[in-house]
């Protein structure tokens, strides 16, 4: 009886003892200059994060830069280091594990154009033929070529056309855009 | 309390029958499904257009319901069937409140089927691992902690004196994984890298105390059962025990190398991960040992072919995972499909194929059925066998590349993606024969089940060792 007491208790001990360490102590250590800045995060970024998560770019696309002389992701431009603050305490967390493609800690910056990322979103083979990142087209409004007016569709190559009619963003695909976009390093929406 | 009535083996299984069997054929139906969103997940990464209209199949719905369903339905399930089973044997014991496990097998089954909806329609939990909703995971939870329940049960009213080795694992597992579950279900986890923090303490600890104790017992059980010989050291199996869980509890910041938080927790990690060479390399010679001799019995006992396999999956897949964490290794694997095939070598080489191993011992003394084919059986090993060694060799092998050139600058990105197609391809063929193996499993196993077709008169594959039968 008494090797199985110590058996329990050796196999609770372990386990909690490196419980603590492992996630009571960081959260000690970093939660509290995480959560004191004031972040400005606006609606469509919080719901881009949302449509972020939903589809799953998590798989493919880590979104932490690793510090210059370990791995090469400040020679390709992806970013100084991350840093705690640059997540606004958006959750989940989206650090990832996956480069398939590229990190998208800094991808406001390097990218910045909004029809860009629409075209990509649409269909990444429409600017890029070896991607296999995989097309989002839910998120896109087919119409007729008459319809609203005011608005372009998107400017695809011939191939990913659809005669006679054009390809307007959805609210998500706003959403997201603007998440990617306030993806940017200098501006980290910290007061 | 006077002495206890000896039970016979027999009596055991068969008390044992419903329960297991309701455990292992869930999983099956678990790793079916699994498999089918394995297949699409893997084609999808080289044919990106393939269903590319349906936002319900996206890769990034597909590839983490792949993950879950294996994780929580296939291998959890069975795994827990096999341990309850294994414990049952060892402490001569009934399985005990059969009935509450019935009713949790059922209830869990019905979570994993609210969680997969959820993750198709969208509404994942976003974090690797944990993927099913809060909800989902407090259920399955809950389900297991009754299944612990039943284990300290059986330890309390057990018939032997000793508590064998496998005992342990199994004692540890069902201790670790509610716990863990119930830790990776707070709320206080709400800054984004502290959560990343949680998350690879969970997911690493997943498999390292949960899986991998299962995993061991099965191993400690089936070696030295089916060769009729007793386990080579007791001495070497309890600084195993201890060491995997001083050492593996530590593990999971090997995952953040790099990432910002703070260097010296992630220090921790790696030093951990180093110091878990003693717990393998002294379960390896224990079990090596163990083998030594009688290597030849792997021909004629399929439960030994698939063991034995598993446990040198888990020697290899354990060294590499030691090597994985160094800085300068990490530095190149990090973020590639070489960490993919790892996790891969774990889940698969190891755990799946251990449980597989366990279910032809099990499942023909519980049905009193014999299995149908030699044959298939041997398909089935093969086609799984060369499927996870293609599938690991193909992405470690690119793996590497895809590491070396994203770490040179001069190289661009999408050549990092061009090269790797091939070997994605060569994935899928490795899926392929995967899906064939599990798809014979399931025939056989509910051949037997439904006792559809003649019987054979006589056992079709032990007729070589007799001596397996002399329990
Ligand atoms: C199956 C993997 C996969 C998934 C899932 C995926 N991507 Fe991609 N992504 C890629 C690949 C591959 C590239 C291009 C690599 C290249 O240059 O060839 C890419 C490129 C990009 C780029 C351009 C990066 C740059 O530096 O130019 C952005 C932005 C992007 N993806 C955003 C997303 C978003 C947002 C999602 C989720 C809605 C997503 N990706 C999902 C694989 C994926």
């Amino acid at each position: 009886m008494i090797r199985y007491s110590i058996l329990v208790f050796g196999i609770l001990a372990t386990f909690l003892i490196a419980m603590f360490g492992l996630t009571i102590l960081p959260k000690i250590f970093i939660d509290e200059g995480v959560t004191e800045p004031v972040y400005f995060t606006p609606f469509e970024v919080t719901e881009g994060h949302r449509v972020f998560v939903r589809e799953g770019c998590i798989y493919c696309h880590s979104k932490q830069v690793r510090p210059e002389g370990f791995g090469a992701d400040f020679e390709r431009g992806w970013g100084r280091a991350s840093v705690a603050t640059d997540y606004r305490n958006l959750l989940p967390h989206n650090l990832g594990t996956m480069r398939t493609g590229p990190d998208l800690a800094n991808i406001g910056a390097r990218q910045p154009g909004e029809d860009w990322h629409y075209l990509n979103l649409y269909q990444p083979r429409a600017i890029n033929e070896e991607s296999i990142m995989p097309p989002f087209p839910w998120l896109f409004e087919e119409v007729g070529e008459d319809a609203r007016p005011a608005h372009e569709g998107l400017n695809l190559p011939d191939e990913y056309r659809v005669p006679g009619r054009k390809i307007l963003p959805d609210d998500e695909a706003r959403y997201l855009v603007a998440y990617l976009l306030s993806l940017d390093q200098q501006i980290t929406g910290v007061d | 309390m006077g002495p206890k009535k000896e039970l016979r083996v027999t009596d055991l299984d068969r008390s044992a029958r419903y329960v297991v069997l309701f455990l292992i054929i869930s999983g099956i139906f678990w790793l079916l499904f699994g498999t089918l969103l394995a297949l699409l997940a893997s084609i999808k990464m080289h044919m990106p257009d393939w269903l590319g209209g349906f936002g319900w199949l996206t890769f990034g719905r597909v590839r983490p319901l792949h993950l879950n369903t294996m994780v929580y339905g296939w291998a959890s399930m069975t795994g827990a069937g096999v341990a309850l089973w294994i414990l049952s044997r060892l402490l001569k014991t009934p399985i005990l409140l059969r009935g509450y496990i019935m009713v949790a097998g059922l209830v869990w089954n019905l979570a994993l089927l609210a969680g997969s909806v959820q993750i198709l329609a969208g509404s994942s939990r976003g974090i690797e691992w944990l993927e099913f909703p809060v909800s989902t995971m407090v259920v399955i939870v809950l389900c297991v902690l009754i299944m612990s329940a039943s284990v300290i049960l059986m330890i309390r009213y057990r018939r032997v004196k000793q508590l064998y080795v496998s005992v342990w694992y199994i004692l540890a597992a069902f201790l670790w994984f509610p716990l863990l579950g119930l830790v990776s279900s707070l709320p206080i986890f709400d800054t984004p890298t502290v959560q990343a923090g949680m998350n690879w303490w969970y997911a690493h600890n997943a498999l390292g105390l949960w899986f991998t104790p299962i995993g061991l017992a099965a191993a400690y059980y089936f070696i030295p059962k089916v060769l009729g010989r007793p386990i080579y050291s007791y001495g070497l199996s309890l600084l195993g025990f201890w060491g995997l869980a001083l050492f593996y509890n530590w593990n999971g910041f090997h995952h953040l190398i790099g990432s910002p938080l703070p260097t010296w927790f992630v220090t921790i990690s790696i030093a951990a991960s180093v110091m878990m060479v003693i717990p393998v390399v002294v379960v390896a010679v224990n079990h090596h040992m163990t083998v030594v001799g009688s290597f030849s019995a792997v021909k004629y006992s399929p439960t030994l072919r698939f063991v034995v396999f598993a446990a040198m999956s888990y020697t290899f897949v354990s060294l590499q995972g030691s090597t994985q964490a160094l800085r300068s290794v990490n530095e190149v694997i990090h973020f590639t499909h070489f960490v993919v095939a790892h996790a891969h070598i774990g889940m698969y080489a190891f755990v799946t194929m251990m449980l597989f191993g366990a279910c032809y011992y099990i499942i023909p003394r519980i049905t009193l059925q014999e299995w149908h084919s030699k044959a298939l059986i041997k398909w089935h090993f093969w086609l799984t066998a060369i499927g996870i060694v293609i599938y690991a060799g193909a992405l470690q092998y690119i793996g590497l590349f895809q590491g070396w050139d994203m770490n040179n600058p001069d190289v661009p990105f999408t050549d990092t993606v061009s090269m790797t197609i091939p070997y994605l391809m060569a994935r899928s063929m490795s899926g392929f024969l995967m899906t064939a193996g599990h798809l014979i499993f399931a025939w056989l196993v509910v051949k037997m089940v439904f006792r559809t077709g003649e019987q054979p008169d006589a056992p079709l594959i032990w007729e070589k060792i007799r001596r397996e039968f002399a329990l």
